[in-house]
């Protein structure tokens, strides 16, 4: 739109083709009234187009004014099915089977593709639709529902939510239960279907589509059900078949990757310029520059500088001579190994989320045990890397061009060393999802800190003075294999000798005592398995299997053997750990029948928690139940201490054996709350805090991707009189999160419009004395652990 | 193995009983085992009394725990950046508040009457006796009310109970209407919650479901064929019913028992701090 609006401002003949019959379909699909945010805010606008913060209603109604002034020429229900042909000369084939002929493509198509259609025999009658505006208007109707994704519950929930509405609601899923969908919709679901509002049918899927009648599969044989309209919400294809199609080449099969594109956007096809969320940038305002950079670009102008050139010189503004950001970029490019097979756009849009750091000679860089999942590359000088924690005089040098706090990017864990600027230094500091987007865009970045990070956790791990010389057959073999949550990677009683490191995720090792598995141990990232049976005979005396989703590095143990060989102080080391290990095992033998309740309770204790997310945690909230008393002083706590909104639900969550783990931030290794957020708002902090900063622009996709429902999108309530006002006069709520009442009231007087944002525990980030939650606690109750300190071997009990 | 996991078992928590090691009973403990002592030691004339230089020490020091130990209601709501914490505020509070018991009654020096020192030493004991009941009840009443709860929030429950009620009107639309009223009666009747004493009640005798179960079980004896069924149906319903009630009142009843004593404890405790203000005062004036 911002491109077509800017050709028509240049007099350059184009047609801007819609699929649907509005503009901007991402947007007018937004909850109603919506706030939509303008950032980045130093960003300058460079468009014929206004944006600034506002409402979804109010920016659809300006742009759409704006494109009509500019006599922007617009086909709408036009989808583009096929685009063929070389530069000059393109032919787009639109769905109806009309073909337009163009010298240059535009493509802005977003990224949220098309809904999955049925292909069923009749998939293509009328009667079915992909799409629910408006449940209120359907009334009286048999209506059937495929999909027990979230968005065929809450369509099927809206359905029959107005028993006026006289809908018979069926809703059809394919598997046994909701693996897909929310807890609270699948709740919600269940107790629709209880109350008799609505049927729901699982393990079916449909057979054929007639007028008015479905056929579907059950168990036993097939079912005919009688329907006036098919709602289908089976999932949707990204565009990249579509893109891909057009000849367009993507930078890796990785589902993150975005197609390869010239510093002017320019595709693999040239002729073809892809901008906007395809291209990477999610970001409202990168989207409607780039629509305008393109055409100047179309129209011969290459002098054009970036509209982000304002945040490098920002960004630069330590280094000498800032505002020669392209040099810059260059150098960047050059100096650091991992940055060379960039293109230019590429480097630019990365260097936009990172950092520029200056270091003294001698300064920390971070400590030991600091939490940070930032990698940083080293432009020019060097660093000192202090092995050993209790002589900080020992060091190991990292090179100019090289790279360092791969592990911490990598396993989330705290950093594993003390590093100190060699001489002065010039950094790049990348953030993880910065990190991690060129990790799968480029796979040769990849390749590279996977091998360095291989290398270094090897070193890092069985110190003992090695060198990457010592270890270098060993790292020949090194394999990385991914496990799932629940995947066994060694087998009590078999017989194998390699080692595993842990690089990511974590791991529990249980033993069978009488018939039943018994949980010995718990194992974060960084942590090494397996040297047991290599010591000893070869048989493994338990089962290891990953807690959650984990990457694991096997070592080849005939090497690693020869290797210990080679250096007695390893394998003296070696050996500590393993009688330690060996006693532990051989305890259990000996008390098996003394205590094995116990140690059953304790075993199942820790495979509850484990399933409850701990095995990811850094840091969650337990509560102990013979201990809370109800009061709930933790949530009010929260609330006072915070904006007013409680970042935990004291009832809410399971139990099991009196502990109650309640809805609250787990502060995950690797959250999944980060991996989409458009303005990247979510960080962790030095201490391992995940938080969430002021730039929330409230799409609420972190909401969706906490698998523990944590996140809340909230306006923050008007501020309250004081305590002892209300102590004295009554006046105010009082303590705690003010109700809904109150907050109307006071905010309709305080014309507060305050956008809706994403609210999450910051586990009390900078507030002295630590989480109010635990401190407000009158009978320590609550508590916030780390698995490590909970999940321990059985011995710990007696 | 690498394991950087250690001691400190899962269940090694806490309490706010056993706060740093009994801590606070320690110290209370030394200070009534130092009042017994300094009491006998001295050798009063004429009599003991709240006027020895024991009587003082001991009158002073009181007064300040009893100011002291009303602060908790303040702490507790007012949430301030700082290492403390209320686990242990709550038990320097238990611990000196049971001190009083010594310390005060040794103030006394046993000299009762009836007068405005000897209300105020009663109203002392009225809210320390209160106490003691809350601390029995914050000790051994939230496993219960775990149990009960049994991961289910309050507003589950009552979602439930709704959801069973609309089951009930939809069982009962076949059904005759004197038993149709039976069912009405049933979700009209079945409070919970209300008056103070109610929310005591787990099976309180006016409720309706329980009274039409009893009612429907007696229809059940004797049902022509077509009814057997449908009755059958309303039954099991108001059985499930009748346990979610059950659950619920519980709740409530549990929560009730956590708080009521605070109704005796927070007042009595403005009524002591006002008896003790005249307590000093008249013995100041009078002097
Ligand atoms: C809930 C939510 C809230 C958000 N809030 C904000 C915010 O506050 N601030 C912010 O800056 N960003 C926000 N974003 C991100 C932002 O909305 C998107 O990244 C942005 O709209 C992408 O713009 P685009 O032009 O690349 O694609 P889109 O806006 O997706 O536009 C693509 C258009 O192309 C059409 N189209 C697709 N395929 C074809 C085809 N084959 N033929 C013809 N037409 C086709 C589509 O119908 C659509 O109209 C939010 C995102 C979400 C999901
Ligand atoms: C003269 C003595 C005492 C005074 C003045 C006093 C005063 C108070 C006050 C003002 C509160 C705050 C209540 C609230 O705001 O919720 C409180 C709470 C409490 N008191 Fe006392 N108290 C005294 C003695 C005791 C004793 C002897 C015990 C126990 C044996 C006790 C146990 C408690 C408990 C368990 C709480 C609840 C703590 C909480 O939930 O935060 N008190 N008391
Ligand atoms: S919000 Fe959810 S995903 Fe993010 S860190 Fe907390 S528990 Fe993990
Ligand atoms: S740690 Fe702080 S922010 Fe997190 S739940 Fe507790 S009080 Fe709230
Ligand atoms: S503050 Fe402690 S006792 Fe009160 S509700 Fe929270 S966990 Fe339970």
């Amino acid at each position: 739109m911002s491109a077509a609006a800017h050709a028509a401002a240049l007099n350059m003949p184009h047609i801007l083709l819609e699929k649907t019959d509005h503009l901007s379909d991402t947007i007018f699909k937004y909850q109603l009234g919506k706030h939509i945010m303008a950032t980045p805010s130093q960003l300058v606008l460079r468009s014929d187009v206004g944006f600034d913060a506002g409402t979804r209603e109010n920016t659809l109604e300006m742009w759409q004014s704006a494109v009509d002034t500019a006599g922007v020429n617009i086909r709408y229900n036009s989808e583009v099915t096929a685009i063929t042909g070389a530069k000059g000369d393109f032919k787009l084939t639109l769905g109806d089977g009309t073909e337009i002929l163009a010298e240059n493509v535009i493509m802005a198509i977003g990224t949220q593709g098309n809904p999955n259609r049925m292909r069923e025999p009749g998939g293509d009658l009328p009667f079915i639709q992909y799409q629910l505006d408006d449940p209120k208007a359907h009334f009286d109707k048999n209506i059937i529902v495929i999909g027990g994704g979230d968005a065929g519950i809450e369509n099927a929930l809206g359905l029959c939510a107005d028993a006026d509405q006289g809908n018979r609601v069926t809703l059809l899923q394919r598997a046994p239960d909701f693996p897909r969908a929310k807890d609270a919709n699948v709740k919600a679901l269940l107790s629709a279907r209880d109350q008799g509002r609505m049927d729901v049918m699982t393990s079916t899927s449909t057979v054929k589509v007639e007028p008015g009648w479905i056929t579907v599969s059950v168990n036993d044989g097939e079912e005919r059900l009688r329907c006036d309209r098919i709602i289908a919400r089976i999932g949707s294809a990204p565009p990249r078949r579509f893109v891909e199609g057009c000849g367009i080449e993507f930078s890796s099969p990785d589902r993150e990757a975005f197609p390869v594109l010239s510093s002017q956007f320019e595709a693999t096809t040239e002729g073809i310029y892809v901008i906007g969320a395809l291209a990477g940038y999610p970001l409202i305002k990168h989207c409607m520059n780039q629509g305008y950079d393109v055409i100047e670009f179309i129209n011969g102008n290459d002098e054009l500088k970036p509209a982000d050139e304002v945040l490098f010189v920002e960004k630069f503004k330590k280094l000498p001579n800032p505002n020669d950001v392209s040099g810059w970029l260059n150098t960047f490019r050059e100096s650091i190994s991992i940055f060379n097979p960039l293109s230019e756009l590429q480097i630019r849009e990365f260097m936009l989320d990172s950092d520029v750091k200056m270091f003294r000679p001698g300064q920390k860089i971070f400590e030991r045990n600091d939490i940070g999942t930032s990698l940083f590359t080293i432009s020019k000088g060097s660093v000192e890397v202090e092995v050993d924690p209790n002589d900080p005089s020992k060091t190991v040098r990292i090179e100019q061009g090289s790279i360092f706090g791969e592990i911490g990017l990598i396993s989330g864990r705290r950093r594993g060393a003390t590093i100190r600027a060699a001489e002065s230094c010039i950094l790049v500091e990348v953030p993880r999802s910065a990190a991690r987007k060129l990790m799968s865009t480029v796979p040769a970045v990849k390749t590279e800190i996977d091998k360095i990070a291989t290398e270094r956790s090897l070193l890092q791990i069985f110190g003992s003075g090695l060198t990457p010389a010592d270890v270098n057959d060993v790292l020949q073999t090194a394999e990385i294999m991914s496990l799932k949550s629940g995947d066994v990677l060694i087998n009590e009683g078999e017989t194998s000798r390699d080692i595993f490191i842990i690089r990511y995720g974590s791991m529990v090792v249980e033993k069978l005592i009488g018939g039943k598995p018994v949980f010995l141990n718990y194992l974060p990232a960084g942590s090494y398995v397996g040297e047991i049976a290599l010591l000893d005979n070869g048989q493994r005396t338990a089962t290891v299997k990953a807690a959650i989703k984990s990457e694991i590095i096997k070592l080849n143990g005939d090497l690693f053997e020869a290797l210990l060989n080679r250096n007695e102080r390893l394998k003296a080391k070696l050996e500590d750990k393993f009688r330690e290990r060996r006693n532990l095992n051989a305890h259990i033998e000996a008390q098996k029948a003394s205590f094995n309740s116990v140690v059953d309770l304790n075993s199942s204790v820790a495979n509850f928690l484990v399933e409850q997310g701990l095995g990811e945690a850094t840091d969650a909230l337990l509560i102990d139940e013979t201990m809370c008393v109800g009061c709930d002083n933790c949530e009010r706590a929260c609330a006072d201490s915070h904006e007013g909104i409680s970042r935990l639900d004291r009832e809410a969550g399971v139990s099991f054996a009196n502990i109650h783990v309640p809805t609250s931030c787990r502060h995950c290794e690797h959250p999944h709350c980060m991996s989409d957020c458009p303005p990247d708002a979510i960080r962790r902090a030095p201490h391992g805090e995940v938080y969430i900063n002021d730039s929330c622009i409230g799409c609420g996709n972190c909401q969706r991707n906490c698998p523990y429902g944590v996140i809340q999108m909230e306006k923050v309530p008007p501020r309250k009189p004081n305590l002892l006002n209300w102590l004295l006069f009554g006046t105010g709520p009082g303590p705690g999160q003010p109700d809904a009442e109150w907050i109307k009231g006071k905010a309709s007087s305080d014309k507060a419009a305050a956008p809706k944002k994403a609210v999450k525990c910051d586990m009390c980030m900078g507030i002295d004395g630590g989480p109010a939650c635990v401190r407000a606690c009158p009978t320590g109750a609550a508590v916030r652990v780390s698995p490590e300190q909970y999940l321990t071997a059985a011995k710990a009990k007696d | 193995m690498a394991s950087r996991s250690t001691a400190s078992g899962p269940r090694s928590q806490q309490n706010f009983m056993s706060h740093r090691g009994y801590l606070y009973f320690k110290i209370a403990f030394a200070l009534c085992l130092l009042a017994v002592i300094a009491y006998f030691a001295s050798d009063p004339t004429p009599v003991a009394n709240g006027g020895t230089v024991v009587g003082y020490a001991l009158g002073t020091i009181s007064l300040l725990i009893i100011v002291w130990l009303s602060f908790l209601g303040v702490r507790k709501r007012l949430m301030t950046s700082g290492k403390w914490s209320l686990r242990g505020w709550t038990s320097a509070h238990v611990y000196l508040g049971l001190s009083l018991i010594i310390l005060a009654t040794l103030h006394t020096g046993f000299q009762f009457g009836w007068n405005i020192h000897t209300l105020a030493y009663v109203l002392m004991m009225l809210v320390i006796l209160s106490g003691a009941w809350g601390l029995y009840a914050y000790l051994s009443l939230p496993i219960k009310m775990a149990q009960n709860r049994d991961s289910m929030t309050e507003q589950e429950m009552l979602v439930e109970l709704d959801a069973l009620d609309k089951n009930l009107g939809k069982a009962a639309l076949p059904l005759r209407k004197e038993w149709v009223d039976i069912v009405e009666m049933t979700i009209r009747q079945s409070k919970i919650g209300g008056s103070i004493l109610s929310r005591f009640r787990r099976n309180p005798s006016s409720c309706g479901t329980a009274k039409g179960l009893a009612a429907f079980k007696r229809i059940q004896t004797n049902l022509s064929d077509k009814d057997v069924d449908l009755v059958a149906d309303v039954v099991a319903i108001l059985e499930r019913k009748k346990a979610i009630l059950y659950r619920i009142r519980s709740h409530i009843r549990y929560r009730a028992l956590l708080e009521v004593w605070l109704s005796i404890h927070i007042p009595v405790t403005f009524a002591l701090i006002l008896a003790l203000v005249a307590h000093v005062f008249s013995v100041f004036y009078y002097w």
